[in-house]
């Protein structure tokens, strides 16, 4: 070819495709390589007809490429229209494998064998990666496909579907849904399960086995494909199955290597590391410039403003504002000190310690999702006992934690740089303590989302929250009477150890004298009594654990294990021991909550030899409970059945304060010894369904509800991550006749949950096809009076409880 | 464990754990037999000429108390259905229905000062003492029942329980094929015809009489012990995994039986509950109205 292009860009999405317009519309001379033979190949292999969404919505776009909120189709036929109208010069089929030389002089080159020269780079290969591929011979028939548009296009066919992952499970269900398809499907496991799938997946999948809507083989993998017939390798022996057409859904390899081998820096070895960029987006290799998903911004809005701001700034407009400018201003424009944006950005670098290796451009990001406080000399920042997970930094002035909750007096400052609510952020757990502004302060909050990412993809902030988080955790267990020192031996020795649910922590009749911090989930302790284990407490995060063991000659006198995934901190024992010798306050404290532990071990030694069976109950009580996800809740509803005349007037009340829907099944769940657990919101303190909302519509109100607010897309993600089944996706049904026309005149369906049939004959065909959304129960937030299920049970047999308050022996004693 | 969290939040504290027969400690039982006390202790202090009765001040203050009462306990129904916002408990309600509509006996008893006869007055009373005695035996279901449906049903839903006999059904079907003709029909009509329940007095007895279900089963048992030799070969095996499908098709409708039965016993006084308390309102205006015209 020989042209040297001053710009080459590398991939076509929304980043690629806006700096490919903005290119050609300056008239740069430039080239797109884009891998397949259509622009933007992430969002065309989108499902047919889905919403895409145009996130955040407070961001401007700044690009020549027109986008907002719609179906799929729509958004890619404009961008065609639009690339054609400008007259880009896109090169399809240009699959890059290799770029070499340097600023001035790269040379690109395809997989095809083709040579393409630039002057600059622009990197935006998203990260979807190339598919792995069907390795077995004849994986290169035409029938093989790596992808699946439209479950509904295909009719009588023999389809196997190799790779049991999410992508795999999911097309096997969409492809024998509808049995009037005639599809006969099998997914090929190559282990001997689906651990790396989400759990309602893999039960949906063996339930629509069960029903005879598919099949699928665990420990089988493909050894030879031919016309009609594929040859597999299962547990038992090769097998031949009949065969149409192969799905192959093997996942992806992550485009890292082929950035690192240009040459590119990553900020650290994590998966969730993003390439090292200047403020204008360029890499470590002068001349490359990385956009879009790969820099670490997924929304397409961003996308689409990268593309057009480093076509600007290879063209010299280094004056360039971001498109975040407006919004950012509005972030800090109720601050003191008239400062420009970028003069605040270089401040909270400068000035908090978590900041301090974050780039300019991430920070950027991180500011749009955080807020900026002004607190006057005694405002409160947060309270005790509130439940709150956002992460604060101190950006100037001082606040006070208030330590003791019966003497506001007794304080530790906070000043410049500090951060506080990390415990709060990781036990997800309610504040520890409150925090009051001493003198006039600047703050920046930080909701539990951006800092959680913020944690995750810089690893020296996680090293900083890790190791305060540990301090802190130190000081609020032993309040004032710990000396600093202390604080630093202990903290330096510890150790932070991740443990999945049912692992054990403590082994009764172990000789050890190692003490525990919980850092986040909860334990349980049980003891063995009589050959039988016997539950004696539940203990949340924040709590110290095994320090009985230093009065006890170092035998543990019960057995504690995790109920859910926990972090927990493990204190050198001889450090501790040494530290009470030193501090006998300390010691006097620990004593006395062991002597009331005493008391309740003894207690249940007596209730053993008199009542055994009572304290067999108990255990097996809590056992099933903590089976039934209480362990990860922060308020259950249960339902004493002993109680319950089954009138459902819970469910009722439900429907009648949530636009007629109820969010609880009463019948439905698991009993035992008469405590029913319904199909009902646990608001965990890690919620699963929080993990993969793409709007972010579930939040965790300030008093602990976790809500799905009215950004909900109706995706079902949440409904599928949930363990416990609580979530629905419904239409909101037409609003009913009042109860006195119902009462007096019969009109409407009545109190609660309108029928089917109801709903069927009232609604408005545009009711009938309206967007599904999730809904769950949000405990009545903002309904004065509580929770209405239990309001409105007339027997007394509905109650809401924390963990806390029904495990606990203790507390149960006295 | 050094127990750091002070979890305390209102709604919970509300929701103690107690039925509500003993809601706040029996407060209503309480007050009931506060006010009770004071109405027998001023019924015997008060000697009113001639004699007690309905007409007397004591009497039409006794009346009173009694009307407003009723009122107010009716409206029990209406706070059921009406779920509005508030600090309300619906147990409290049902509490102090309970409590204070038996201390109506006492009350309304006290009102007619022991005068009864064939009218309009001693109509209300006796529609009263009817809603009374048929809420009494509500209580008794109430705290009864609800401990036996729970371990009955195990943890299945009523709509689960019928699916399970649907697939039991479907499972008969096929079992029912290498049988001889007089057996098929026999499981066929235990498919077809078996009656979950009937009428109200089936449903009270939780027991169906000429279930088809279990008539096959007897007919199938006899068949496996009785016949001897030459039947037990042919069809021994077909016809004891059909048995133990009809067997646990019979324990499940059994289960099924008891479910609706008690369901009915939680329901079936609310039917003579509720229609007597509109009789009752009925009564009660025309009880006070008439006694205008003895002014």
């Amino acid at each position: 070819m020989g042209q040297l292009y001053k710009i080459a860009i590398v991939g076509s999405g929304p980043a690629g495709l806006s700096a490919a317009v903005h290119a050609a519309k300056l008239g740069i001379s430039h080239v797109l390589l884009e891998k397949t033979d259509h622009l933007s190949d992430t969002i065309y292999k989108y499902q047919k007809g889905k919403y895409v969404m145009a996130t955040p919505e407070v961001l401007v776009l700044r690009s020549d490429i027109s986008f907002q909120a719609g179906k799929r189709e729509e958004i890619l036929g404009t961008w065609d229209s639009e690339s054609e109208f400008h007259q880009t010069n896109v090169q399809y089929n240009a699959d890059v494998n290799k770029i070499t030389g340097e600023r001035g002089n790269f040379k690109i080159e395809t997989a095809a064998g083709d040579t393409i020269m630039a002057e600059h780079v622009v990197l935006a290969i998203g990260t979807q990666g190339n598919p792995n591929k069907l390795r077995c011979p004849g994986g290169d028939l035409p029938f093989v496909q790596y992808q699946l548009d439209d479950p509904k296009e295909y009719f009588d066919e023999n389809i196997i579907i190799v790779g049991g992952g999410d992508a795999g499970i999911e097309n096997a269900l969409g492809l024998s849904e509808d049995a009037g398809q005639g599809n006969n499907v099998v997914l090929l496991q190559r282990s001997n399960g689906f651990p790396r799938s989400k759990p309602a997946n893999v039960s949906l999948l063996e339930d629509a086995k069960a029903q005879g809507k598919l099949d699928f083989l665990i420990g089988t993998t493909p050894l030879k494909l031919e016309p009609g017939v594929m040859t597999v390798e299962t547990p038992d022996g090769q097998a031949e199955l009949p065969v149409d057409r192969v799905i192959a859904r093997l996942g992806s390899a992550p485009p890292r290597r082929f950035v690192e081998d240009i040459g590119i820096e990553f900020t650290g070895p994590d998966r969730d590391a993003l390439p090292v960029l200047s403020e204008v987006f360029e890499s470590s290799t002068p001349g490359i410039f990385v956009v879009g998903a790969l820099a670490g911004y997924p929304l397409i809005k961003h996308c689409a403003n990268q593309g057009y701001d480093v076509v600007e700034f290879v063209n010299g407009n280094t004056d360039l504002k971001p498109a975040d400018e407006p919004i950012l201003r509005d972030i800090f424009k109720d601050l003191p000190g008239g400062y420009e944006v970028s003069e605040w950005l270089e401040i909270l670098r400068n000035k908090v310690d978590i900041f301090r290796d974050v780039s300019i451009l991430q920070l950027r990001e991180f500011m749009l999702e955080s807020t900026m406080h002004y607190k006057k000399k005694g405002e409160v920042v947060f309270k005790r006992n509130e439940l709150g997970d956002s992460l604060f930094a101190v950006v100037g002035g001082t606040v006070n934690v208030e330590i003791n909750p019966n003497d506001p007096s007794i304080v530790v400052p906070l000043g410049d740089g500090e951060i506080f609510g990390e415990i709060g952020l990781i036990s997800g757990r309610r504040r520890g303590a409150t925090i009051r502004s001493d003198a006039p302060s600047i703050l920046v909050e930080m909701p539990a989302r951006a800092a959680k990412k913020l944690i995750a993809t810089i690893p020296s902030v996680k090293r900083a929250v890790d190791e305060i988080a540990t301090e802190r955790q130190i000081k609020q267990i032993f309040g004032n009477d710990i000396s600093p020192e202390w604080v630093d031996r202990l903290k330096e020795t510890s150790e932070m150890l991740e443990l999945k649910s049912g692992e054990t922590i403590i082994q009764e009749g172990e000789v050890s004298t190692d003490v525990f911090i919980i850092r986040s989930g909860s334990v349980i302790v049980e003891k063995n009594i009589g050959g039988k284990e016997i539950f004696i407490s539940y203990v949340a995060a924040g709590a110290l654990i095994g320090e009985m063991a230093l009065f006890e000659e170092g035998k543990r006198t019960a057995t504690v294990r995790t109920t859910i995934k926990s972090e927990i901190i493990k204190l050198q024992g001889d450090i501790f021991s040494a530290m009470m010798e030193e501090r006998p306050m300390i010691r006097k404290r620990i004593e006395e909550t062991i002597a009331a532990r005493r008391e309740v071990n003894s207690f249940i030694e007596s209730q053993k030899s008199g009542f055994g069976s009572v304290v067999d109950m108990y255990s097996s009580v809590a056992n099933f409970l903590l089976e039934e996800g209480l362990g990860e809740a922060t308020d259950a509803l249960l339902i004493d059945e002993s109680l319950c005349v089954g009138c459902d007037n819970c469910e009722v009340a439900c429907a009648e304060t949530h636009q007629g829907i109820s969010r609880l099944d009463r019948e439905a769940g698991k009993t035992y010894a008469n405590i029913h657990v319904p199909t009902s919101c646990r608001h965990c303190e890690h919620p699963h369904c929080m993990g993969d909302c793409p709007p972010d519509a579930i939040r965790r109100a300030p008093d602990g509800e976790v809500f799905i607010n009215e950004t909900c897309i109706g995706c079902g993600n949440c409904q599928r991550n949930c363990p416990y089944g609580v979530i629905q996706m419904e239409r909101v049904p037409p609003k009913k006749p009042g109860l006195l026309q119902w009462l007096l005149f019969g009109a409407g369906p009545g109190p609660g949950q309108p029928s089917k049939a109801w709903v069927n004959k009232v609604s408005s065909e545009e009711e009938k096809t309206g967007m599904k959304v999730a809904v769950k129960c949000d405990m009545c937030k903002g309904i004065k009076g509580g929770p209405a299920c239990v309001r409105a049970c007339p027997t007394g047999a509905a109650i809401r409880v924390s963990p806390e308050q029904y495990l606990n022996v203790a507390q149960r004693k006295g | 464990m050094a127990q750091k969290n002070g979890n305390k939040r209102s709604h919970r504290d509300d929701a103690q754990h107690e039925s509500f027969l003993r809601h706040q400690n029996f407060m209503y039982l309480k007050w009931a037999l506060f006010i009770c006390l004071i109405a027998v202790v001023a019924y015997f202090l008060i000697d009113p000429t001639p004699r007690h009765n309905g007409g007397t001040w004591y009497g039409y203050t006794m009346g009173t108390i009694g009307a407003l009462l009723i009122v107010w306990l009716t409206m029990l129904g209406v706070r059921k259905r009406a779920i509005t916002a508030g600090k309300w408990s619906l147990k409290g309600w049902t509490s102090a229905h309970v409590y204070l509509g038996l201390s109506l006996t006492v009350i309304a008893t006290l009102h007619t000062g022991f005068q009864f006869g064939w009218n309009i007055h001693t109509l209300a009373y006796a529609l009263m003492m009817l809603v009374i005695i048929s809420g009494a035996f509500g209580i008794y279901f109430y705290a009864n029942i609800p401990r036996a449906m729970s371990e009955n049903r195990a943890e299945t839903t009523q709509a689960e329980m019928i699916q399970l006999l649907n697939s039991l059904d479907d499972q008969l079907e096929d079992a029912a094929r290498p049988l001889s003709a007089q057996y098929v029909s026999d499981v066929q009509s235990a498919i077809n015809d078996t009656k979950i329940t009937g009428g109200l007095f089936t449903r009270l007895s939780g027991r169906v009489n000429k279930c088809a279900t279990a008539r096959a089963l007897a007919r199938l048992r006899d068949a496996a012990d009785g016949s001897g030799g030459t039947m037990v070969d042919q069809y021994g095996e077909d016809l004891s995994s059909a048995i133990s499908i009809l067997d646990r098709k019979s324990v499940m409708l059994n289960r099924v039986r008891r479910h609706i039965r008690y369901k009915s016993l939680l329901e079936l006084w609310l039917y003579i509950h509720v229609p007597a308390t509109i009789f009752l309102l009925a009564a009660l205006t025309a009880h006070i109205l008439s006694v205008f015209f003895y002014w």
